[in-house]
């Protein structure tokens, strides 16, 4: 009974021993570069894009996972998920803009959980950077590639392996040292 | 000069702190009454040092001294004074030297109010501040000091963050930090029950105000945190079950379930074990609240400036507090012996109650929070836990505490039984059950449900009042008499349960706000909420050290003018950043909100909002402070009430 009690008194040190343990090994990794919470990830990183085929959003014609892959064997693709509701991805309409007239990457667009009239006007009013967009109103397609919310962009190389991911809108600083370096790396 | 003599003051202060702990801690050991008398005046001196490093970084900051490289990084020429002054605690390395000015300020609290105290506890307590203390100089010395300095220095400083540069803010900082360095008091108590092996109900008499005194700001720091998450990030929410929150309101949820067990202590001389391991808990989580934060561990909006260095030797720290108290508690927890023993159903028992649901809502917090770390380093995976896992958790036991809250204090001590509550409970709870089967028309379950609670939480807090008034059972004037003799605790205590009643009011009303995100020309007219909104122009205007695009949009009611409404966004030009000033028009009943978001060809993006109720969460917090307060007021628990022949003072 003494003894039970004992351990039970022990456990609040116990915990904390093991809650303390475990953030020692946090830090150490943090400093080593090996363990980044900041960083949000996509489970789908590195692997065969997932299975679809999307209507498209007028004027852009829709497009099918494979019809992307084939793409993607001549030069490596820009998939931006967006939504005309999404302030952030009006605020990334400048940057994908600008790629679009410097034609160093294609860009393909999902339009996510949005009617495409709404989808449409989004694109009036910001421009159009895509070369084809896919209107993805169940949100299925969002779900399959692992999403955390809108705007992400992915980089989908020859294989129609995932090669790059953001997730937030992009900047011309993240294209500039992340996504270039990414793309020339896709080509190669 | 005048920073070199804060940083001077700032290492006489941690040798100082060191003393207090050795010479409290071996002299009350030692048994040695002139090291034991000694303690106060070091603590005092402590306090005094720390003051005037504090005084000393503020100065540098007022005076634009850009050579010392906080002030540098975090000022600059144009900014108004008072960010001036509240910018010294925006930054990480002030914010460390305000959390040891506030340990130094309980210290000298402890000094003058602990007159009456035992003087080998006195000691005692005042050793393991000093301890505490020291360990957080020192951290403040080595690795976060303000005073470092830069040659040469730059013309002008680089400004603060312009989300900071808030009123609401300026003061969030100090009023949190009395709340979780506050906490310390009650932890050095129980560091030194612990030391001493004894505890009688004077430890609980003097460890309740402390907790209730922290429990207050902390109530007050959080409500405050809230609001400026609500005005000033323009996100419609008031909550988000960040990190950084989260780790707010751990602490809050065991000073809670800590202030209501240190009753338990001082009326019945029960729970003193569990009380004691509160009182380590509360502090253990403030620390490690806050310090994780700043590691960049836990992944949150607010930023700190992130260092593994400092990460390592905050966590050595904590190590050495939190483990040493715990080890302390394992091994000498045994010696506190338990007098009072009680039925389940009696006040003893609700308080049990209470306390086991505080900390198990903690305890959710604690896994939702630490799981998407603990998931990549165990697992390698990433995982966020966001607002529908808090909701789904935290509300199912808060339903219990909002039950027992009210009809809590209507049971006896030792014994109860459940009978009489509903005797003279059950007007509250038809009350309750009319408010919430009225809302059930016209809106959701859960709504309707947290009205209901609402209900019963304000009007049921009351009924120990009028119970002991007899209220429309006597006649008016002995019931006034009656008023008069009621103990204020019982009044504190119906005023802060009866405050959570309108918190929860307020966030359940705020769950049925309307919203609408709008593109607008001037000119536009938009409905949301039952008002018409018509955007009339879009203007810029200057700022001291922004420029400020201002959109004048007229709210109408019905076709009637109600309000003029004048959201900003603000470009702030040495920082590249832009905040929203949101414009937000209340009645007490509910808020109109209205955000000014990018323009484009002419047309804005408004984001505008209706809230029912929404002040009501922050009154809430304010009255439940309120009750604290009040019930401190208490000539029983007067803080130096305790006298030094503890038999004579125990109350009836």
């Amino acid at each position: 009974m003494i003894a039970r009690r004992r351990l039970m008194l022990l456990a609040p040190l116990a915990v904390a021993a093991a809650g303390g343990a475990a953030f020692w090994a946090m830090l150490t990794r943090m400093q080593d570069g090996k363990f980044d919470p900041h960083d949000i990830g996509n489970p789908m990183l590195g692997k065969h894009i997932p299975d679809f085929d999307l209507p498209g959003v007028a004027p852009s014609q829709g497009f099918s996972s494979k019809e992307l892959i084939a793409a993607a064997q001549t030069q490596p693709i820009l998939l931006n998920f967006f939504a005309s509701w999404c302030i952030p991805c009006a605020s990334e309409a400048g940057t994908l803009d600008e790629l679009q007239k410097l034609g160093g990457v294609p860009i393909w667009g999902i339009a996510y959980k949005d009617a495409p009239e709404k989808s449409a006007k989004f694109l009036d009013q910001y421009g159009n950077p895509y070369a084809r967009i896919g209107a993805d109103m169940s949100g299925d397609v969002f779900i399959n590639f692992g999403l955390y919310g809108v705007p992400e962009n992915f980089v989908i190389n020859r294989k129609g392996i995932i090669a790059w991911h953001i997730a937030g809108p992009l900047s011309d600083d993240l294209v500039e040292q992340q996504m270039m370096p990414a793309i020339a790396k896709a080509k190669a | 000069m005048i920073p070199e003599l804060g940083n001077f003051a700032l290492a006489l202060a941690c040798a100082l702190a060191f003393a207090q702990a050795v010479i409290g801690i071996w002299g009350a050991h030692r048994r040695d009454v002139r090291l034991m008398a000694a303690t106060p005046g070091l603590a005092v001196g402590q306090l005094l040092a720390l003051a005037a490093s504090a005084g000393a970084l503020v100065w540098a900051s007022v005076s634009n001294d850009f050579s010392v490289i906080n002030v540098a990084e975090n000022s600059a020429i144009a900014k108004p004074l008072l960010y001036k002054i509240s910018g010294t605690w925006g930054n990480h390395e002030g914010s460390i030297l305000l959390w040891g000015l506030i340990l130094g300020i309980c210290g000298g609290l402890v000094s003058v109010f602990g007159r009456n105290l035992p003087s080998a506890l006195r000691a005692r307590v005042l050793g393991v501040l000093g301890g505490t203390s020291a360990g957080f100089l020192l951290f403040c010395l080595t690795t976060s000091n303000p005073f470092f300095r830069d040659f040469p220095p730059p013309v002008d400083g680089r400004g603060m963050n312009p989300l900071l540069q808030d009123p609401g803010l300026a003061f969030h900082p100090p009023i949190l930090y009395m709340g979780y360095v506050g906490f310390a008091v009650p932890f050095a108590f129980a560091v030194a029950a612990l030391l001493e092996g004894r505890i009688d109900a004077a430890w609980g008499r003097w460890v309740r105000p402390w907790a209730l005194v922290s429990w207050c700001f902390l109530t007050c720091g959080i409500a405050l945190g809230s609001w400026w998450a609500y005005y000033e990030l323009g996100w419609g929410g008031y909550w988000f079950w960040d990190p950084v929150e989260n780790a707010s309101l751990m602490p809050w949820l065991t000073g809670t379930a800590l202030v209501h067990s240190s009753i338990v202590v001082e009326k019945r001389e029960s729970l003193k074990i569990w009380t004691v391991l509160l009182a380590i808990g509360t502090f253990s989580l403030s620390l490690s609240g806050t310090f994780l934060v700043r590691s960049g561990i836990l992944n949150s909006v607010h930023a700190f400036a992130n260092d593994p260095a400092r990460g390592v030797f905050i966590l050595a720290l904590l190590g050495l507090v939190i483990g040493g108290s715990l080890l302390l508690f394992a091994l000498r927890a045994p010696l506190l012996r338990s007098g009072g023993i009680f039925a389940p159903v009696s006040r003893e028992g609700a308080l049990v109650l209470n306390n086991i649901l505080l900390c198990s809502i903690c305890a959710v917090v604690i896994a939702g929070t630490m799981t998407p770390p603990f998931a990549d380093l165990l697992f390698g995976q990433k995982i966020s836990v966001g607002a529908p896992y808090f909701n789904l958790t935290v509300l199912p036991l808060a339903i219990p505490v909002f039950i027992a809250m009210a009809v809590g204090p209507l049971l006896p001590w030792k014994r109860g039984r459940l009978w009489p509550l509903v005797e003279h409970a059950w007007w509250a709870a038809l009350i309750a059950a009319l408010v919430g089967g009225v809302c059930a028309f016209g809106m959701k379950l859960l709504p309707a449900l947290a009205f209901g609670a609402a209900a019963w939480l304000i009007i049921g807090s009351f009924a120990e009042v009028f119970e002991r008034t007899l209220l429309f059972r006597a006649p008016v004037a002995n019931s006034v008499r009656r008023a008069r003799g009621l103990p204020v605790a019982v009044l504190g205590a119906a005023i802060a349960h009866a405050g959570m009643g309108v918190t929860v009011a307020g966030i359940a009303g705020t769950s049925l706000d309307s919203n609408k995100i709008v593109e607008a020309k001037v000119g536009d007219s938009f409905s949301v909420g039952g008002y018409q909104w018509i955007l009339l122009g879009l203007d810029d205007a200057p700022g001291p050290n922004y420029r400020a695009r201002v959109a004048s949009i007229e709210v109408l009611k019905d076709g009637r003018p109600l309000a003029m409404m004048k959201p900003e966004r603000r470009m702030f030009t040495l920082q590249q950043q832009t905040t929203s000033d949101v414009a937000i028009r209340t009645n007490l009943f509910r808020d109109l909100y209205a955000v000014l978001g990018d323009e484009r060809d002419g047309k804005a993006v408004l984001r505008l909002h209706v809230n029912p109720l929404a002040p009501w969460i922050w009154l809430g917090a304010l009255i439940m402070a309120a009750g604290g307060a009040l019930s401190l007021a208490d000539r029983r628990l007067r803080v130096g009430a305790p006298s030094r022949a503890p038999k004579a003072a125990l109350p009836a």
